[in-house]
């Protein structure tokens, strides 16, 4: 689980810079950039939750 | 390789420059003692200790390897082109800084400040480690962060890389800004303290089975306190130097920029006090503490181009930032962050970067910063923090980074340093015996 998160963070940046790269419209880049974001977020979430859990297990 | 040509600073400039910069290390004392002063008693010599290595490390690290792949503008860089247009990943300056002339040239000053800089950034994770991180493995995780993570993200933003190029390049308003360091000293050092968190995991005894969170509170509230005080001074140099060598601006600003870095600091404080005064009936002085610094670290990105009332909101919304994030990670996420490095400077720097696209007042219209201030910050999610967590992971497999039981239980300053900071305070049990 954190391993995917990671993964998806990167992801997510990669979805960002790939819209700065290719995309020439500024509404086409902010949406892609947002949706990178969104997977980022998604990403650093997996990660939180995969920590908690290893707290909980452990106390 | 390519390089744009470097800013060329005025005597005056020049002067005032270098008075800023003597301003800065105030700022590392200052974190320092928050730092201890939120940790236990038991473990406070060691966090001035590790303060004092890890800044050592740093700037001696920072002096080997790290200029050279941060650089600086004007200085030769190594370049890509995508679809015709140059993106400056790393500098391409040689080791141990023989490539500079201490002249007092731009690019000089730049590097004495970035010695100080980078001694900030990784005083920041001692604060999410307190009470159990290793004094030799907080000093390799420093020389990670200071050789390789600070100066890779530091030269893309304030070394002509491709983030401070956004706007050349693509047309996103002036490119990335960060004057003072909300992004390359704070949140760097910021995910690395939560990468540092997640690793070491919590202090023993601080979750119980049921995940409720034991209160540990700080052991000296005035070392905080006066911690914070010391930081504004420091805030005060660093943000202006960094304005006038990294943005160009005109010294004439320079009044603008303290009294921006003194509301944002001063508002940030207020909203935390009042906050807490309101939640549990007493202003809390550790949490309005950490907000004060918050309100510092979100003043740094745009302090040179926010006007002052934007300054007050940034401070007071970084105050209630920080407030809200301190409960959410130790009740929520169960991240053990004693000193609040997390939420003061991961959070509160990237808020200050995002309100540089949300408040910048420019004297041109200048679309497109708020998505250049989002790419940044998709940056230092997407990409630094993998890094700094996949660096530390690996040094952690090598050589681990957490203290035995015995000495969490025993304390730092006695398992690792032998001798107690208070020994005066220390209860012998022959004293209760009667004689």
């Amino acid at each position: 689980m954190k391993l995917t998160g990671f993964l998806l963070l990167l992801a997510g940046w990669g979805i960002v810079l790939s819209a700065l790269a290719l995309l020439g419209s500024a509404a086409a880049q902010t949406g892609f950039v947002l949706a990178g974001v969104a997977v980022e977020g998604l990403g650093l979430g997996m990660v939180a939750r995969a920590h908690s859990i290893l707290v909980e297990d452990e106390a | 390789m390519t390089s744009l040509p470097a800013p060329a600073l005025s005597e005056t400039a020049m002067a005032l420059c270098i008075l800023c910069i003597f301003l800065v290390p105030f700022a590392l004392p200052g974190l320092a003692l928050i730092n201890t002063g939120l940790g236990r008693s038991r473990s406070s010599a060691h966090s001035m200790m590790a303060s004092l290595c890890m800044f050592a490390v740093a700037a001696l690290t920072y002096f080997v390897c790290g200029f050279s792949w941060q650089g600086f503008i004007g200085l030769p860089a190594h370049s890509f082109s995508v679809g015709g247009k140059a993106w400056s990943l790393i500098a391409a300056e040689p080791f141990f800084m023989r490539g500079l002339d201490f002249n007092g040239s731009s690019a000089s000053l730049a590097a004495w400040l970035q010695i100080l800089c980078v001694g900030l950034a990784a005083l920041i994770p001692l604060g999410a480690g307190s009470d159990r991180w290793r004094l030799s493995a907080s000093c390799a995780s420093t020389a990670l962060l200071a050789g390789w993570t600070y100066p890779l993200f530091a030269h893309w933003v304030w070394g002509g890389g491709w983030l401070a190029q956004l706007g050349v390049n693509y047309g996103l308003g002036h490119g990335f800004i960060d004057a003072g360091g909300s992004s390359s000293i704070q949140v760097v050092g910021g995910l690395t303290a939560l990468s540092i968190a997640w690793i070491l995991g919590p202090r023993r005894g601080k979750y119980s089975s049921n995940g409720m969170p034991a209160a540990i509170p700080g052991h000296n509230s005035v070392f905080v306190l006066f911690g914070c005080l010391l930081a504004w001074v420091g805030w005060l140099g660093l943000n202006s130097a960094g304005a006038i060598l990294f943005t160009g601006m005109e010294i004439g600003r320079v009044p603008l920029v303290a009294v921006n870095t003194t509301l944002a600091a001063v508002s940030a404080g207020l909203t935390a006090a009042i906050v807490t005064r309101t939640r549990f009936g007493k202003p809390d002085a550790s949490i309005t503490a950490n907000g004060w610094i918050g309100g510092l670290v979100a003043s740094s990105a745009g302090c040179a181009i926010l006007k002052p009332a934007a300054a007050v909101i940034v401070g007071a919304v970084a105050g209630a930032l920080v407030t809200q994030a301190v409960d959410r990670f130790e009740f929520s996420l169960k991240v053990d962050d004693p000193g609040g490095a997390i939420s003061v400077h991961a959070l509160g720097g990237i808020w200050g970067v995002l309100a540089v696209g949300l408040f910048a007042a420019f004297s041109g219209s200048a679309p497109g910063q708020f998505l250049a201030q989002l790419i940044g910050i998709a940056t230092l999610i997407g990409f630094v923090l993998p890094l700094t967590y996949g660096l530390n992971w690996l040094l952690n497999r090598l050589h681990p980074q957490r203290v035995a039981a015995d000495g969490e239980r025993q304390g730092m300053d006695l398992h690792e340093l032998g001798a107690d900071a208070y020994p005066e305070f220390v209860t012998h049990t022959e004293e209760f015996i009667q004689r």
